[in-house]
């Protein structure tokens, strides 16, 4: 315990630090001279005595530093050796900056990634006991799982002791028509216990309640914090007052808090009752298979417990339900409860893994490549800390000093790395494949920052030591005369190093190589239709006026005449679904001799000209045209695919089928199949499902409410855009048109999420790349200037020059091929986790790993060449005098 | 080792304060002084090294245990001379005892083995 004079006494030394040190000089010469005196009365001569007093009295330095450690502050000193580091680094500036370029990258990158993945994969969903939220699914007899049906819904519901909540929701996409242009919303309907599931509450207002969610019920709306904020101004009264959505009256019940974040619809905004019909008539839309379930589990139950319980449940209703099922595919095998964060996040869990994966192999890279540096200059130094240590400095000191040069590395990379990381984390956000979940939760995250940045800081101090404990283990002498001893030390940890480095940046080139070759692959696809100057835009009917449908046909013949009249407009057409447009729309066939719905296809719905616009080559037979029509013979064309598939080399044309809701109804007339098209891929260009049949929408047996436009343009399809609304809003300027997008746009997008991974990828290959061939170079041209002595030997002694290089290179490259053989074992264990995002290439393509071992060992053969042929060229009594 | 350099183990830990004091119990003294004075009242048993001599006599000031000023030697040589403080008079008790103690202990052990 120090005393608070104790504290004044010291600081007191510490402002006269000079008049200290002039008086430990002093006493201690005073101290020398008594001692010297001592001797020559023992009569040893003056100069002896002399001597032999500054032997006894020993080391200066040394002692002067002791007395100062037992006065001195432990910050003097530190203060101190950060002023001397800074000096060192500068000097060095080189190498200064190379090694924080470095630490910035790896800790910037790496936590970049990590504040990205984090929320998303890792980080509990915002609700209370979020790991008891779960999706429900009916799972078919391969496994896979599908949309539940209402009736499964509702049977569970009844009888399922596994729940404290249980809620079924599907999209809803209302249209709020005011006075200016009609506005649609992202929005879902959902049964009662849809936020108990989740477990929030409106913060104004109420809850849905069971009498809300009735069969034909009333009209109730919950309103989001936004729409509030946008649409009313977060007026408090509009609790109770009605809006008009659709055309209908809703009461507004309930306001949700701002903060609540909806993972199972991040865009939604408001929020209606499902109403479906508890009777569950067969043949209706209670058998369809389009809702989401969601749960929240009793206290103490766990998933597979829930799973066997709705997995009993699920025959009971298969008895009793029997027709009810059947007509919408049968009865499912089985349920599937999954959590909810899983559910979530199951599409990008794999792209991120891999992004995740690569960051973490560049800040590897990093971390080697710091540690190479950090040792080739500890041998450079090995020199100065000898000198320092025999000058008197004490081996703590020196330690410090390290310690202090390396965190001072470290602490300047961080600060650049927190600015790199940010700086990722916008980018990433900017870059991010759409329906990226949770994108809003995603932030730099401070804790994964402190991680790497303890990490490579680490590092830096362990490795930085190493000429420290060198210095003092090693023979002053020798250390001082001779570097090259402590020199051949480190090569055993170079040769570790380079072995390290060739493997890790063979693992990272590849996965980037196979990914990028997947792009390749997938672009050059083709989409079935041609794509250039391609305008596509959703038209929707909202309102009762198109309740009817003639009205709707109506509406879209003359939607289709104005459009066609503007300006720049080659062809357009309408459809039901549009490709890579996400839209997927899929409906039994049954051809004529079977009894069901053997087939399904997808199904569109189209204006006689469609194909023509679109320009999907006509195999045989004919296109639609407009004869085509409500009275006529039903026309129907099918896919080259379909028709492959089902009728071989015979010909389909004439042949005849039922479609959709007609099959299987000996009472509804058979259509005819008129012409066979070409393939058009419609979820994106990996999957390929072609089973596809074309229908005019006049002989459709009813008039879908949205519709898409598709628009030939003469120049940019973009540019466009303005006029070709305005022409369907000179039609009826209240339906909403959504989703305008070119078709180029759209087919970027489809594979949005490859072209994401592979962008971050690619990058982080790039960077690996440069890391580990800056890194390789040096490891490997370190090594081989630090053998110039012996090369000038080898050379004095007769060793040609290509002796010389011969054998320095056989040595880099035996290192490097042993770099390839790990890397190509990390590589083949590395490609399972990318094998999902890849298409049309194998993990093990051999194109790929055969241009990554040859790009590395062309680099390890530079970097060993380079200064083996410097080396060789020098006249060997130079490089002997040298040292 | 760094140039024979080598702290002699030759004190327990502590002892040399306890030596540092008890010399300056007699009289003020500079640190040549002290270290001559311990190694004569030893038998040259006691070699104290400047190496550690004189951290120590800065720790002792910093504590307040003995004091320092400049003076004058016998021969006109300016010296700084140490005395001890009533603080350091009352530590040297508080170190003797512990001292004491110690020694009793240890010779309890030694005598018992």
């Amino acid at each position: 315990m120090e005393s608070v004079a104790a504290l004044v006494r010291k600081l007191q030394m510490l402002f006269h630090r000079q008049r200290f040190n002039r008086e430990l000089e002093e006493e201690l010469a005073f101290h020398r001279e008594q001692i010297e005196q001592e001797l020559r009365d023992d009569g040893i001569t003056m100069e002896d005595a002399r001597y032999a007093a500054s032997r006894r009295l020993g080391n200066d330095t040394r002692l002067k530093e002791e007395a100062h450690d037992a006065i001195g502050f432990r910050l003097e000193s530190v203060a101190h050796d950060v002023r001397y580091a800074f000096r060192q680094l500068r000097k060095n500036a080189g190498f200064a900056t190379t090694v924080v370029v470095i630490l910035a990258l790896g800790i910037g990158a790496i936590t970049a990634i990590f504040s990205a993945v984090n929320p998303i994969l890792f980080k509990p969903l915002p609700y209370p006991q979020a790991s008891r939220v779960v999706m429900i699914w009916e799972r078919q007899s391969d496994g896979s799982r599908q949309f539940d049906c209402f009736g499964t819904f509702h049977g569970v519901q009844k009888r399922t002791r596994s729940f404290d909540a249980l809620a079924a929701m599907k999209a809803w996409q209302p249209t709020l028509v005011g006075k200016t242009q009609p506005e649609r919303f992202e929005g879902q309907r959902v049964s009662t216990d849809y936020f108990r599931a989740l477990g929030v509450e409106p913060v104004l207002g109420r809850n849905f309640e069971a009498a809300d969610d009735q069969h034909k019920g009333p009209n109730v709306v919950i309103l989001s914090d936004g729409v509030w904020r946008r649409r009313f101004g977060s007026n408090p009264s509009i609790v109770g007052q009605q809006v008009t959505l659709d055309g209908d009256p809703f009461t507004v019940i309930g306001i949700m808090p701002a903060g609540f974040e909806n993972v199972l619809a991040p865009a939604a905004e408001l929020w209606a009752s499902l109403q479906y019909d508890p009777s569950l008539p067969p043949l209706s839309r209670e058998w369809g298979h389009h809702l989401r379930i969601v749960g929240r589990l009793r206290p103490g139950v766990s998933r597979q417990q829930a799973n066997s319980e709705l997995d009993v449940i699920l025959r009971t209703l298969g008895q009793m339900y029997a027709k009810g099922y059947n007509e919408s595919g049968g009865v499912p095998a089985g349920m599937l409860v999954n959590s909810l964060q899983s559910d979530v996040t199951r599409d990008v869990r794999p792209a991120l893994l891999t992004v995740l994966g690569a960051v973490g192999l560049v800040l590897l890279i990093a971390c080697v490549n710091v540690t190479n540096l950090l040792l080739a200059r500890g041998v450079q130094r090995s020199g100065e800390f000898a000198m320092r240590a025999t000058l008197g400095a004490s081996r703590k000191r020196l330690t410090r000093q390290l310690l202090t040069e390396s965190l001072l590395l470290a602490m300047i990379g961080g600060a650049l790395g927190m600015f790199v990381a940010e700086l990722g984390v916008r980018a990433l956000i900017a870059l991010s494949a759409p329906g990226l979940p949770r994108v809003n939760a995603v932030g730099v995250d401070v804790a994964v920052f402190a991680f790497a940045l303890g990490v490579t800081a680490l590092v830096g101090v362990v490795v930085g030591l190493i000429p420290a404990l060198q210095t003092n283990r090693g023979d002053l002498n020798l250390a001082l005369h001779n570097s090259a001893r402590v020199a051949t030390s480190h090569q055993t940890m170079r040769r570790a190093l380079v072995v390290a480095e060739v493997a890790l940046a063979l693992v990272l080139l590849v996965s980037a190589g196979l990914l990028l070759r997947s792009l390749q692959r997938l672009f050059a696809v083709d989409p079935g239709f041609d794509g250039s100057h391609l305008l596509t835009m959703q038209v929707q009917e909202s309102g009762h006026y198109y309740d009817s449908d003639s009205n709707r046909l109506q509406f879209f013949k003359n939607a289709l005449q104005a459009v066609r009249a503007v300006p720049g407009v080659v062809a357009a057409d309408f459809t039901s679904q549009l490709p890579l447009s996400g839209d997927y729309d899929v409906y039994g066939v049954q051809f004529e001799g079977d009894n069901i719905a053997e087939e399904g296809g997808n199904r569109y719905a189209v204006s006689p000209g469609y194909i023509e616009t679109m320009r999907i080559p006509l195999r045989r037979g004919r296109l639609l045209n407009d004869r085509d029509t409500t009275g006529a013979p039903t026309a129907v064309l099918i896919s080259e695919s379909f028709a492959k598939r089902k009728y071989g080399t015979q010909d389909p044309i004439g042949r005849r089928v039922r479609m959709g809701p007609d099959v299987g109804q000996p009472d509804k007339p058979w259509a005819t199949i008129v012409g066979v098209v070409g393939d058009v891929k419609q979820q994106s260009l990996a999957v390929a499902i072609e089973d596809a049949f074309y229908v005019p929408t006049t002989q459709w047996p009813w008039a879908d409410e949205a519709l898409s436009l598709v628009i030939r343009t003469r120049g940019d399809a973009a540019a466009l855009a303005p006029a070709v609304r305005n022409a369907v809003w000179s039609v009826d300027k209240d339906q909403p048109i959504v989703r305008v997008a070119t078709m180029e746009s759209l087919l970027t997008v489809s594979e949005a999420q490859r072209r994401f991974t592979l962008i971050v990828l690619g990058a982080f290959a790039l960077v690996g790349l440069v890391l580990a061939a800056t890194g390789i170079f040096g490891v490997l041209s370190g090594g081989v200037s630090e053998r110039t002595r012996e090369i000038g030997i080898r050379s004095a002694l007769g060793a040609s020059r290509r002796d010389i290089l011969t054998m320095v290179l056989h040595q880099g490259m035996k290192l490097a091929a042993f770099g390839v053989i790990i890397g190509l074992v990390g590589a083949a264990l590395a490609s399972k986790i990318l094998v999902t995002l890849l298409y049309g290439v194998s993990r093990m393509d051999p194109v790929t790993y055969l241009g990554v071992i040859g790009l590395l060992l062309a680099v390890a053969a530079v970097a060993c060449w380079l200064p083996a042929s410097r080396a060789a060229r020098v006249d060997p009594a130079i490089t002997l005098r040298a040292e | 080792m760094y140039l024979g350099m080598a702290a002699k183990p030759d004190l327990m830990p502590g002892t040399l304060d306890l030596l540092i004091l008890k010399t300056l119990t007699r009289s003020p003294m500079h640190g040549y002084g002290i270290a001559l004075s311990i190694k004569r009242l030893s038998d040259d048993v006691l070699t104290v090294e400047e190496g550690s001599l004189y951290p120590a006599l800065q720790r002792l000031l910093l504590k307040g245990w003995v004091g320092a000023e400049w003076k004058l030697t016998e021969t006109n040589r300016r010296a700084r001379y140490y005395t001890l403080t009533a603080a350091g008079r009352k530590q040297l008790g508080i170190e003797l005892s512990e001292y004491e103690q110690l020694i009793t202990a240890i010779g309890r052990v030694l005598q018992s083995a």
